[in-house]
């Protein structure tokens, strides 16, 4: 490679940090929670994990090369990344052609369309997930039940825990009386992983291994996922005190849907969380309010990647108004 | 007999000027000056009534009579209002128009009427018609007036019933409510964001093609 004489402000940083580094630890740290849905998502989870990382590199690669017109860079491992997240977040049992769809549209429209890589607006697979929750949304919330046979492709579906929880409120029980009931499940099934949901959200053990590792390599921060834990934790505790029979304790929230998966792989994304500490908090309590309000009055059960898309979009707003302090500056 | 010949070669030429420049002000509004792709007027009825191409197209026609009417009439009296109050008058007779057609639609073609709701009423702030009446209607003849309204017009129910089309095909899996493949669709192109994604889209395929041949 040529050598090239590059000039630039300062300042300059000197490291081996590479793009492909990054990627490649984080999808080191969703391995974990990857091996957990195989074990008891079966031949699916890796069926739909194959055709969503597939149609995500494939299609970066043709767009860098056709449309964008730059050389592709799919060895930095963004776009296999994007389509292992999004297969993540997406309940094992669906029709492989709807994965495809996401992942399309992940890619063509909420990553290359914006410029590429650090140019997106928007998290890619949270922007292909609420895309296919929008348009099947039958399709998108058929949970297959976990099972541990591999082969396991007649499984039953079922609901995930925030389902029918909102359910059996709705019907007027309580929370204590909707985990011990028929469809019932304890904490430790939500460590664990034995509940339905999006096969790569279940078990939060595996996801929590993920944190830990991305910590250790430096990947990310703490303060983003913690916020948004804490947030969760303080917003659910407050109505919990205020009235137990109509709201579930903090522990349920923390553990249930994609709120591990989103806070620690999502919201943490580079390109789409703010700059600095203080902003990345600013951003992280808004993910935790809203992702409480919606599942406490909204529509849908779950509203993390909700919150995650709505709060990417006041990043450059927060990065903005946050600005470090120039030096010599009052 | 020569000299007479002669004239009416003439006049015939002439009127295939005439005739050509009319079509050029046709196609104007179609290509190069397209409301929806071109000028980017009219943003509230593209978005909202293009669920269905019929949607689409059956508001774009609509819009299409009113334009010609409201071109004609301001390019005829145009020169007799005052100045002060041009933009009040030009709404009065438009509004006269998009009267006309919301009655005519209740009465002939009910189901649509029902769809399109608001939006044919809403014709009235249709910002292409306003900005027809002011900036061609008001300054040119009762006959460029017409082909003017009629080009705008149908480059406006060409890209309406495009939109529609697309958005229908993909949401619905239909063609102007024929189904071709069973199932949902993808339901998200019929919902609002859906209009958003298809026509910034279109936009981009539009100025491309528009590109290519003007450098040919």
């Amino acid at each position: 490679m040529e050598k090239k004489l590059i000039v630039s402000p300062s300042p300059h940083i000197h490291d081996n940090v590479t793009t492909r580094r990054l990627m490649r630890d984080v999808i080191i740290a969703l391995l974990p929670a990857f091996g957990v849905s195989v074990y008891f998502f079966g031949v699916n989870a890796l069926l739909v994990t194959l055709v969503s990382v597939c149609v995500c590199v494939g299609l970066e690669w043709v767009l860098q090369k056709y449309v964008l017109k730059t050389p592709p860079a799919i060895s930095d491992l963004s776009a296999a990344l994007t389509g292992l997240l999004l297969a993540l977040n997406l309940p094992s049992g669906i029709p492989l052609y709807i994965v495809a769809i996401g992942a399309a549209f992940a890619i063509g429209v909420a990553k290359i369309s914006f410029g590429g890589l650090g140019s997106n607006l928007f998290n890619p697979a949270i922007a292909g997930r609420i895309f296919l929750l929008i348009s099947f949304p039958v399709a998108m919330t058929s949970w297959p039940l976990p099972s541990s046979g591999f082969f396991a492709t007649d499984a039953t579906t079922g609901a995930t825990p925030l389902a029918i929880m909102a359910h059996g409120l709705a019907d007027g029980l309580t929370p204590q009386e909707i985990m011990a009931g028929d469809h019932g499940f304890s904490y430790f099934q939500m460590l664990f992983g034995q509940i339905g949901g999006s096969f790569g959200e279940v078990s939060t053990l595996a996801l929590l291994l993920g944190f830990a590792y991305l910590l250790f390599r430096k990947v990310i921060t703490w303060h983003i996922p913690t916020t948004i834990f804490l947030t969760v934790a303080v917003f659910t505790g407050i109505f919990r005190l205020v009235d137990p029979s109509q709201n579930p304790d903090p522990l349920f929230h923390l553990l249930s849907g994609g709120l591990m998966l989103g806070a620690i792989f999502m919201a943490t994304d580079y390109v789409t969380s703010p700059m600095l500490k203080k902003g990345a908090v600013i951003y992280a309590v808004g993910i935790g309010v809203l992702t409480c309000v919606i599942r406490k009055w909204g529509a849908y059960p779950e509203g993390i990647s909700f919150a995650i898309l709505i709060m990417n979009a006041t990043v450059p707003l927060i990065n903005m108004y946050i600005k470090p302090k120039r030096f010599g500056e009052k | 007999m020569g000299r007479k010949h002669r004239r009416n070669v003439s006049t015939i030429i002439k009127n295939m000027l005439i005739m050509k420049e009319k079509i050029q002000i046709v196609l104007k509004g179609i290509f190069k000056e397209n409301p929806t792709f071109v000028l980017i007027l009219g943003m509230c009825p593209t978005l909202a009534t293009t669920s269905s191409a019929i949607n689409g197209l059956s508001m774009g026609l609509a819009t299409s009579f009113v334009l010609m009417l409201s071109n004609l009439t301001i390019s005829l009296v145009g020169k007799m209002i005052p100045d002060k109050v041009r933009i009040p008058s030009y709404i009065v007779i438009i509004a006269a128009f998009v009267t006309v057609v919301d009655l005519l639609m209740a009465g002939y073609l009910p189901d649509i009427h029902s769809t399109l709701g608001i939006f044919i009423p809403l014709i009235v702030v249709n910002c292409i018609v306003l900005a027809r009446a002011e900036s061609f209607a008001a300054k040119n003849g009762a006959a460029d007036s017409i082909f003017d309204g009629l080009g705008i017009g149908l480059g406006f129910t060409l890209a309406l019933t495009f939109l529609g089309f697309v958005r229908e095909l993909l949401g619905a899996y239909s063609v102007f409510g024929y189904k071709l493949i069973s199932g949902d669709g993808i339901i998200l192109f019929i919902l609002a964001p859906g209009a958003f994604f298809a026509l910034a889209y279109l936009m981009i395929l539009f100025n491309m093609v528009k590109k290519k041949l003007i450098k040919k």
